[in-house]
């Protein structure tokens, strides 16, 4: 019932549009038909190029999607946008290099059976320092946050990401840092086959492969494991998951440390394709990884996975392909466009569930 | 706390406007006048000694003035309405682009003098009269913040920060790739505009001689550029003291105490939060103006995160929601960050024969900041009594800042 006095109030502001279902299923489908004819019409215009660029994108996506799960593991559980996750994988890539060519002397020169084991031992580690550092941080910074106002915990992650990327700074340098002291490459980087004159690096399909096997335990870890399965309870309702018995606190704890585990894992898998990293490079990567799990659906974890791929692909298509595009100049904000629009017209992503806001 | 003064009966006598104005007039004159003296207590110290480096010079309060009116602008989104912006630097740069278009050579076939002060008849381009684009920068950058928060602000409030986050991100990439907009030089790229048009009174001077015709005409130019900053931290002031106290003002603090039950007493969200978002960006883009002015130029590069970070800092360490504890927390943090830190580093280095460079640690000080005080002291150094008492008491529905819909 509105009223004339209340129509003659109601300002410009209110009077916008709110989205009503079929425009946005329209503007949905319009852009990613828009998507699918830059995509197709770039294949058509160097199949070779198309390829080499799919590729590059695939394992950039993989890197993504280690990062991305643990922001998605993290708020699917406590609801907090954990900023410093993608510092965590920084100084994942920090403790990569000194463990591996700092301690070990690797640099590329080894024989494999030598390589395996010590990358191996690198990998541990990184995910081990991870892990442990994302607890504490969970214990000193958002645990006594956590029956504060929700932006409380946000902002105070915020900081912890500036604070993380200091710490990094004050300990391996501000500078560039290189993998190994001469810059070489510890995973065999020969050309497995070249497509449209652009190798394809062994090490390329040594990230890929070690992403699989990492992403299938974890969705065992989550679905058929008892601590998965406390994870799951918390995250749906943390005071009657209390009542039945779970240990919320170690749970959460948990949580944190396996996002932790994976953005080291990511760390390692990220200077060993990159060889260099710097201290700065985990909070732009974090965002990505973020707008990655957004896209897929933020909770959903073979949503992450997709999404993380997804924004692989389009960041390598946008670097890599020559028909109708932006270029590198515009990665970053077509990044940050895609996390806008996802937010606002579909915020449950591409696979989570319509979440009803909470009051 | 007069009484112990013995003062106590005359003081209480007074009425209570003229005792609650007694202090900021106080410090107010002496803001006034620091140019003056800034010279006087250095060479008490010793010019040239370390300890000399640790007071402010009259560049850097003019960079804390900047950084003030910054800091209360988005203290009216965060603080008052209770809305997370970690992309306020997005504002910052529409106001300085705004004074680098029209006040630049930048689109120098066009030819367009508008009542431009110091500016010679034969320089090309548009030059509109500055203090004209003070205005226009304010009234840009709200609009922008408009058109930035109609689609975000029904977002949940994490959901909100985050999407301000990417606005704060796109912004300055897209203007430093604006040298090639579809094939235009809008922003001139990564080389940045300038040299912008100084501040000037123009022929005003002949009236009154204490007024420059321009700036740059004068010997202590910057002098002139901190009053002007001063004038507009207070002109800030009070807009952010009235609008508090306003219909809108309480409307604002009613959506961050409780959402549901302001909507439910019929205060409409959408509007009320636009306007806090475009309240915010008002002060942003005016900040980012004469900030642009000041310097003379204008690059992507000073359009960082980090300044949405570093403002952000100087709101929680005020305290949220006080236009005192904020002022002061504005001109701490840039104090620090343009010279305090280096000062100080000096000085420890000096005591302690150490060679630290503190000053690339500034934002992981940053960092610290907000994490101690959001962890200790989450209302703030100055808190406001009632945001205080919210933090305190709690609030209903257990979610103070939540921007759920």
């Amino acid at each position: 019932m509105t009223t004339r006095a209340q129509a003659a109030r109601r300002p410009m502001l209110a009077a916008l549009p709110r989205f009503s279902q079929q425009v946005n299923r329209v503007l949905t489908w319009l852009i990613l038909a828009l998507f699918v004819v830059w995509v197709v019409g770039n294949f058509l215009h160097s199949p070779e190029q198309f390829v080499s660029v799919l590729l590059l994108g695939i394992t950039l996506g993989a890197i993504y999607a280690l990062v991305a799960l643990g922001y998605t593991l993290v708020y699917g559980i406590i609801e907090l946008i954990n900023f410093a996750n993608g510092d965590v994988f920084m100084l994942g890539t920090m403790v990569t290099i000194t463990v591996s060519s700092g301690w070990l002397g690797l640099n590329g020169s080894q024989a494999w059976y030598e390589t395996v084991p010590f990358v191996l031992l690198a990998l541990v580690a990184a995910m081990a320092v991870c892990a442990a550092l994302n607890v504490s941080i969970e214990r000193i910074a958002y645990r006594p946050l956590r029956n504060a106002p929700k932006l409380a915990p946000l902002i105070t992650a915020i900081g912890m990401s500036f604070l993380l990327q200091n710490i990094g700074a004050a300990i391996w340098g501000f500078n560039e840092r290189p993998l190994t002291p001469n810059g070489s490459s510890i995973l065999p980087a020969n050309t497995l086959f070249k497509v449209g004159g652009v190798p394809y690096q062994a090490k390329s399909l040594i990230v890929v492969l070690t992403t699989i096997p990492v992403l299938l335990l974890l969705r065992y870890l989550v679905q058929s494991t008892k601590s998965g399965k406390a994870m799951r309870a918390v995250a749906q309702d943390m005071d009657a998951s209390r009542m039945m018995g779970i240990d919320v606190d170690r749970t959460i704890a948990f949580t944190f440390a396996l996002g932790g585990a994976l953005a080291g894992a990511a760390g390692t898998l990220f200077v060993m394709f990159q060889t260099s990293t710097r201290f700065d490079l985990g909070f732009q990567l974090g965002l990505f990884a973020f707008t990655a799990a957004v896209l897929g659906g933020i909770g959903n974890l073979t949503g992450a996975a997709l999404g993380a791929l997804l924004i692989g692909l389009i960041q390598a298509f946008n670097e890599g392909f020559s028909w109708h595009t932006p270029g590198s100049d515009w990665t970053q904000s077509i990044t940050f466009a895609i996390l806008i629009l996802v937010l606002v017209f579909r915020p449950q992503g591409l696979l989570g569930e319509a979440v009803t806001d909470r009051a | 706390m007069m009484d112990r003064l013995g003062l106590g009966d005359a003081w209480s006598r007074l009425p209570a406007p003229v005792r609650r104005g007694v202090l900021p007039a106080v410090v107010f004159a002496l803001l006034i006048f620091y140019p003056s003296y800034y010279s006087d207590i250095t060479s008490a110290i010793g010019s040239n000694s370390t300890e000399a480096q640790l007071i402010p010079t009259v560049p850097t309060m003019v960079i804390m003035t900047v950084y003030v009116i910054m800091a209360l602008g988005l203290n009216v989104v965060v603080g008052y309405a209770g809305l997370l912006d970690l992309g306020y630097v997005a504002f910052y740069a529409v106001g300085a682009y705004v004074a680098g278009w029209f006040a630049t050579q930048q689109f120098s076939p066009h030819d367009v003098h508008l009542l431009s002060v110091g500016v010679p008849s034969t320089v090309q381009g548009i030059h509109v009269n500055v203090w004209f684009l003070l205005i226009v920068a304010c009234i840009f950058a709200a609009m922008f913040g408009i058109v930035i928060g109609l689609p975000t602000l029904r977002l949940r409030g994490d959901y909100l920060a985050i999407v301000t986050l990417g606005f704060g991100e796109i912004v300055p990439q897209a203007v430093n790739n604006g040298d090639n907009w579809f094939g235009h030089n809008i922003t001139n790229g990564p080389n940045g505009l300038t040299p912008i048009d100084a501040l000037g009174f123009g022929s005003l001077h002949n009236q009154i001689s204490f007024f420059p015709a321009a700036y740059y005409n004068v010997t202590n130019a910057v002098s002139y550029y901190y009053w002007t900053g001063l004038a507009l931290v207070v002109f800030t002031l009070f807009c952010c003291v009235r609008i508090r106290d306003s219909r809108l003002g309480r409307a604002w603090i009613a959506i961050r105490e409780d959402e549901i039950a302001a909507a439910a007493m019929g205060v409409p969200l959408m509007r009320t939060k636009t306007w806090a978002y475009a309240i915010g960006a008002f002060f942003g883009g005016g900040a980012g103006c004469f900030y642009a002015i000041y310097k003379s130029s204008t690059f992507p590069g000073d359009f960082s995160l980090n300044i949405s970070i570093t403002v952000l800092c100087m709101v929680i360490l005020g305290g949220m929601g006080n236009v005192w504890g904020v002022c002061m927390g504005g001109a701490v943090l840039s104090y620090l960050n343009y010279q305090g830190l280096e000062a100080v580093g000096n000085n420890f280095n000096n005591v302690a024969g150490t060679s630290f460079n503190v000053p690339q640690y500034t934002y992981g000080i940053f960092g610290l900041i907000i994490v101690v005080m959001m962890l200790l002291r989450p209302e703030g150094l100055i808190p406001g009594r009632r945001r205080r008492a919210e933090l305190e008491l709690g609030v209903e529905g257990g979610s103070l800042y939540d921007a759920s819909a």
